[in-house]
């Protein structure tokens, strides 16, 4: 079954929870078990990913895990709707953690979003490898890109 | 037992954990706030001070280029470069110092001997490997094969993680002519029977190459005992520096060969009419070499010397099995490669985590595996999976360090429940 559109619509990261949410819960978490449990939560939150869709166009290159992204954009509302999916749990909550930040946005918006500062304060670079880093910038990257397409059309 | 081990039987220390850990000061730092725990050894071992010390002593009081001769420094380099090799030389039972060759490392040894024997090479040759290979002994061999239009066959391997010995036998063919094999699986920890393959190897004319990278940290070969044409390894797995490496050749091939590079050192005479080449083993050592980095794998194989390689072997045999005890201790847990006869490598999977997620959280708890494909794809295919888990053990390593990652697999494990 291809993803549909309500697939997209379907998926709440970045509307339940909101990046607020997120934030306010994963701050007051200081030591990296309970950070990590949180990250693995958000993880199993992310919807299911059409089986089709798993193939070489949409597959991340650069992460340690494999890692595939499509998206859907739906010019009336001028929004960005994302999906994510990876075999590795820690990857799958990182993508979620992204998703909350940047889904059904507008392009502008998107690109406007600075997601580095939103690690910074989430401080995840120091509780997670410099390969697994490359592999969350290859996904912010890939979705930079299509918001660019997007904008431009 | 050669020379280098007779000597020094007499200054042999005991086999004492706590000492040697103290030869090795990265091992003494914490990582995420806990001791690391250094259990990657498989990728690259750690370095004791006497490797430190003396390439640090090198560069203070001796360094110059070597084999240019004009000054009392460049006598004293080329006497420390020459002596680290006739120190290999002895810990590889060489002949003679001709047959010992610097390289980076094992990959570049394999590419020297893959085009160095690609003159002997034609259409419908074959070049035998195995399944469990690591890439280095696979790619160089399917460069080679691209270009000359031989074939590139494994032999299979049995589901613990053996050389399958039908599927070597029936594989052996008048059309083969080089057998390229791994001593000991980076993966798997597999010890192969290699000294019986180049036998049966040798008997049919093949040309045989040995992939020491994992063996010589745990034991040390003995190339005429096994009567191998090459035996290739990397002085950093062995406790040694970075690149560099060495290739074990037979004289008589190595002559033979073409050189691999040129440049300056690798040549006897040259002119736009003739350029002839330098003797072995100069003629494969084109530039200038890695002097410092050649004197601390010197280092490091002496002061391996200097231990009782017996005990050693003991030690960490005795972490593997209680390794392999706790294992049912982790629901859900599979080893990979069970071979009867294997080095202290445990590649492992557990029920519904992913590799890297297992990394990511030991490594939290300071402890350092690997996890991926190990560079071993053809081998991850065979198994099923796109990657292991892998706790590589080195004889610093101890029984205490086993149990703290069993506790931490099973936190691992309860994050995820
Ligand atoms: C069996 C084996 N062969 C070859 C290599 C390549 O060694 P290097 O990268 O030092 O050249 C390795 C390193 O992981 C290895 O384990």
């Amino acid at each position: 079954m291809a993803a549909t559109e309500q697939d997209f619509l379907d998926n709440p990261l970045g509307k339940n929870p909101t990046l607020e949410d997120v934030l306010d819960g994963f701050e007051f978490l200081d030591d990296w078990e309970d950070r990590y449990a949180f990250i693995i939560d958000l993880g199993k939150q992310l919807p299911a990913f059409p089986d089709e869709a798993r193939i070489e166009e949409n597959y991340v290159h650069g992460c340690q895990s494999q890692v595939w992204l499509i998206s859907h954009y739906d010019e009336a509302s001028d929004k960005l709707y994302l999906l994510i999916d990876s075999d590795a749990m820690i990857v799958r909550g990182l993508a979620a953690m992204i998703l909350v930040a940047l889904n059904g946005k507008s392009p502008r918006d998107l690109l406007a979003t600075d997601i580095d500062e939103l690690f910074e304060r989430l401080d995840l670079f120091r509780h997670i490898s410099p390969t697994r880093g490359n592999g969350l910038r290859a996904m912010v990257g890939k979705i930079r890109d299509i918001a660019a397409t997007a904008e431009t059309r | 037992m050669n020379d280098l081990s007779m000597a020094n039987t007499a200054t042999r220390k005991a086999f004492d954990v706590q000492a040697i850990r103290e030869d090795f000061p990265i091992l003494s730092q914490q990582v995420n706030g806990k001791p690391l725990v250094y259990l990657d050894n498989g990728a690259s071992a750690q370095k004791p001070s006497a490797v430190l010390d003396a390439m640090d002593r090198y560069y203070r009081e001796m360094h110059s280029n070597v084999h240019r001769g004009a000054h009392t420094l460049g006598d004293r380099a080329t006497t420390a470069f020459e002596g680290a090799r006739e120190t290999v030389r002895s810990f590889l039972n060489a002949s003679s110092t001709r047959e010992i060759i610097w390289t980076k490392g094992t990959t570049e040894a394999i590419n020297l001997v893959a085009n160095g024997l690609a003159p002997r090479l034609k259409a419908g040759d074959e070049i035998l490997v195995s399944h469990m290979e690591h890439h280095a002994n696979i790619v160089p061999w399917q460069m080679v094969a691209e270009r000359t239009g031989a074939k590139v066959i494994p032999v299979q391997i049995t589901p613990e993680g053996e050389l399958d010995a039908e599927s070597f036998s029936s594989l052996l063919s008048d059309r083969t002519r080089v057998l390229a094999i791994t001593h000991v699986s980076n993966v798997l920890g597999t010890i192969n029977p290699v000294a019986d393959m180049v036998k049966q190897a040798r008997a049919r004319g093949i040309i045989t190459l040995l992939d020491g990278a994992q063996a010589v940290p745990h034991f040390q070969p003995d190339v005429q005992a096994l009567d191998c044409d090459f035996y290739v390894f990397s002085s950093h797995k062995l406790f040694g520096p970075t690149g560099i490496g060495v290739l074990y050749g037979k004289a008589a091939l190595l002559e033979a060969m073409p050189p691999y590079q040129g440049g300056g050192e690798m040549i006897e005479r040259v002119s736009f009419e003739r350029t002839t080449w330098n003797v072995l083993p100069y003629k494969f050592e084109a530039g200038t070499p890695a002097i410092a980095e050649a004197v601390g794998l010197g280092a490091a194989i002496e002061y391996l010397s200097g231990f009782d390689r017996g005990a050693m072997e003991a030690a960490e045999n005795a972490l593997l099995e209680r390794a392999n005890q706790l294992i049912e201790t982790v629901p859900g847990m599979t080893v990979i490669g069970t071979a009867k006869n294997k080095v202290p490598v445990m590649s492992f999977k557990i029920e519904g985590l992913h590799p890297s997620d297992i990394g990511t959280l030991l490594d939290q708890q300071g402890i350092a595996i690997r996890t991926g494909h190990h560079c071993a794809m053809p081998l991850m295919d065979f198994y099923g999976v796109p990657g292991t888990a892998r706790a590589s053990f080195a004889f610093y390593n101890t029984l205490d360090e086993v149990d703290q990652l069993f506790a931490a697999l099973k936190k691992v494990q309860r994050l995820f429940a």
